[in-house]
């Protein structure tokens, strides 16, 4: 007689730690095996893109800070591109490196992040007190460009909101220094680690044809040994001035994905210290004033120019007639912005299209056959933050 | 990287019927099918060899409420091979079932319900189609123009039941929403609009 089997329902989240944030999961176990998962998304829904059609261009900046908000600026890039693109703004040098130069910031901290929780939910504490300190340092960075170490709102249409103050450079430069023997310190923690590694070889594997039908993006899709980066295949802004290269991983499994993290960060310090080299000196925005705000001096001495700043601070400037999708590489995967604008002052329709929400998806095709402790390993390489799945 | 005026010049060749308008802009191509012919044409850019669509970058809808045909949904398309993107669009009536690409692209399946979810569209022979951003229990359709910014419902903890519960939104203050195309008429405030 065959041994009956009954499956369980098991609820994971949405306050489970490994769950990165506010995914509720519910696993129909067998044993311990996962026959099905079904990820409940939206408990951080806050409805950005109904926000968005509602506010003016400008207002509208702040939302994709809170996106994913382990790496703002590179969200604000991706609008910030559309806007430019539809209404052929040219950002002067200076501005490119600068948004280039932070980009890369955005990448190292959302790929410490990733990484050291990632170690975090399959049994290692100390790669997140590392890694916490150097992401410490890196959103001071980004307070004293923007003023604020977490919601930048830095990236604007036509350039950056302001130029780096005094000895920023400097400082990022000695963090560039640093940081690679961080890295090093790191990998000894967890590269050849018994434990990280009987925890994530062979675990999520992903192969290439899946990865492009469940429309997986950056890292998901590299680890399974596509070669494809946007910042390499379209580029963007300046990249096509740096030199940096892309690692590609071959078995597609969630070790594979964490060596290719490491690796990019490696790759982005090697970007950030060549902007800082060859970033020249000039404006860092747009001298349209119908579309960038003036300095500060200016409004006190030109009347052009506190009208100027009144109307783009009450009215907000306006965008033609156009459809455009633009999309950016940021840490997680593609993150791009399909904005239909209908001439006024505010965005008709902008979708956002998130790469976590995709790899989230796929959830139940990575995870179907593996066991329950393999479920945070998972979730850990997928790289997700809810404030960019929910919206 | 295949020049984007060639790959407009074989897509139309290709599907000379299917094609009702097509546009090149910002480096992208713009298509415009029929509602019946969306899977014929889907599954001619993923499969054929001169063109290789193999990622579905989204899915999304546009509500243009004046408009008899109401909603445009909009299919974006990316291939690696010859680097490249596409924009698929045609417009449905409101009421008007659309087919599922699930079958196709298996990542459809997430982006349909969210459609459905935003804009209440119905996908047709979709596996599962559910609700998927909103709240448990929650009603409308929030990116719909004719839905309030607002929303209808607010949440709170109840000291006296004890429990989370759902009230009608009430507001302080108004939602100003500034009309700058004619600024002498004044705005129309939403507790206003609400009472009619």
């Amino acid at each position: 007689m065959p041994k009956e089997t009954k499956t369980m329902n098991l609820n994971f989240g949405p306050q489970h730690p490994a769950a990165h944030g506010v995914l509720r999961l519910i696993l129909e176990l067998n044993g311990e095996v996962v026959e099905k998962a079904d990820p409940h998304i939206g408990l951080l829904h806050r409805g950005t893109e109904k926000l968005i059609e509602n506010k003016t261009y400008m207002q509208a900046v702040p939302y994709f800070d809170r996106l994913d908000y382990v790496a703002p600026m590179n969200q604000e890039h991706a609008f910030a591109l559309a806007i430019e693109k539809i209404l052929k703004i040219e950002v002067p040098i200076r501005a490119q490196f600068i948004r280039v130069m932070f980009c890369e910031i955005g990448r190292l901290l959302s790929h410490i992040l990733n990484i050291t929780t990632q170690a975090l939910d399959v049994g290692a504490l100390t790669p997140s007190l590392w890694g916490f300190e150097e992401r410490e340092t890196l959103m001071t960075f980004y307070e004293r460009a923007s003023g604020s170490r977490l919601h930048a709102n830095y990236f604007r249409a036509g350039g950056v909101h302001q130029d780096l103050p005094k000895n920023l450079e400097n400082d990022i430069e000695k963090f560039c220094k640093t940081f690679p023997n961080i890295l090093d310190d790191l990998e000894t923690l967890l590269t050849d680690n018994r434990i990280f590694k009987q925890r994530n070889v062979d675990i999520g594997i992903v192969t290439k044809e899946d990865a492009l039908d469940y429309s997986f993006s950056g890292v998901m899709l590299r680890g399974s040994g596509v070669p494809w980066d946007l910042r390499k295949s379209q580029p963007y802004e300046c990249y096509d001035r740096l030199n940096f290269k892309i690692p590609i991983g071959k078995n597609g499994d969630c070790y594979d994905r964490y060596l290719c993290r490491i690796e990019e960060m490696r790759e982005s310090v090697k970007i950030i210290n060549q902007c800082l080299s060859s970033m020249p000196k000039g404006p860092i925005k747009s001298l349209d004033g119908k579309i960038t705000p003036p300095s500060k001096k200016d409004i006190k001495e030109s009347m052009e120019a506190l009208i100027h700043h009144f109307k783009l601070f009450t009215e907000g400037y306006r965008v033609d007639k156009d459809e455009i999708y633009a999309a950016v590489e940021a840490p997680k995967g593609e993150f791009g912005v399909y904005l239909i604008s209908d001439g006024s002052n505010k965005p008709y329709k902008c979708k956002i299209r998130a790469p976590g929400f995709s790899h989230l998806q796929a959830m139940d095709y990575l995870i179907k056959g593996h066991m329950l402790a393999d479920v945070p390993a998972v979730l850990g390489s997928l790289d997700l933050v809810f404030g960019e799945i929910d919206r | 990287m295949t020049s984007l005026a060639g790959l407009e010049k074989k897509i139309n060749s290709e599907l000379t019927t299917k094609i009702n308008e097509s546009k090149i802009k910002h480096g992208q191509l713009y298509l415009t099918i029929d509602n019946e012919d969306l899977l014929d044409v889907i599954l001619f850019l993923k499969t054929n060899k001169n063109t290789k669509f193999r990622q579905l970058i989204d899915i999304t809808a546009v509500d243009y409420l004046e408009n008899t045909k109401r909603f445009k949904i909009v299919y974006l398309l990316l291939s690696h091979e010859i680097n490249q993107r596409i924009i698929l669009n045609y417009l449905i009536n409101e009421n008007e079932v659309i087919s599922s690409i699930t079958k196709i692209f298996p990542a459809a399946n997430w982006m349909e319900r969210e459609v459905f979810d935003m804009y209440g569209i119905k996908f047709k022979d979709h596996p599962d189609l559910r609700k998927i951003l909103t709240d448990y229990g929650f009603e409308g359709y929030p990116l719909r123009k004719d839905f309030p910014l607002t929303g209808h419902n607010e949440v709170r903890y109840s000291e006296d039941e004890k429990k989370v519960i759902y009230e009608s939104v009430k507001l302080e203050q108004n939602y100003r929403n500034f009309d700058f195309e004619s600024p002498w008429e004044g705005t129309k405030y939403i507790k206003d609009q609400t009472k009619k």
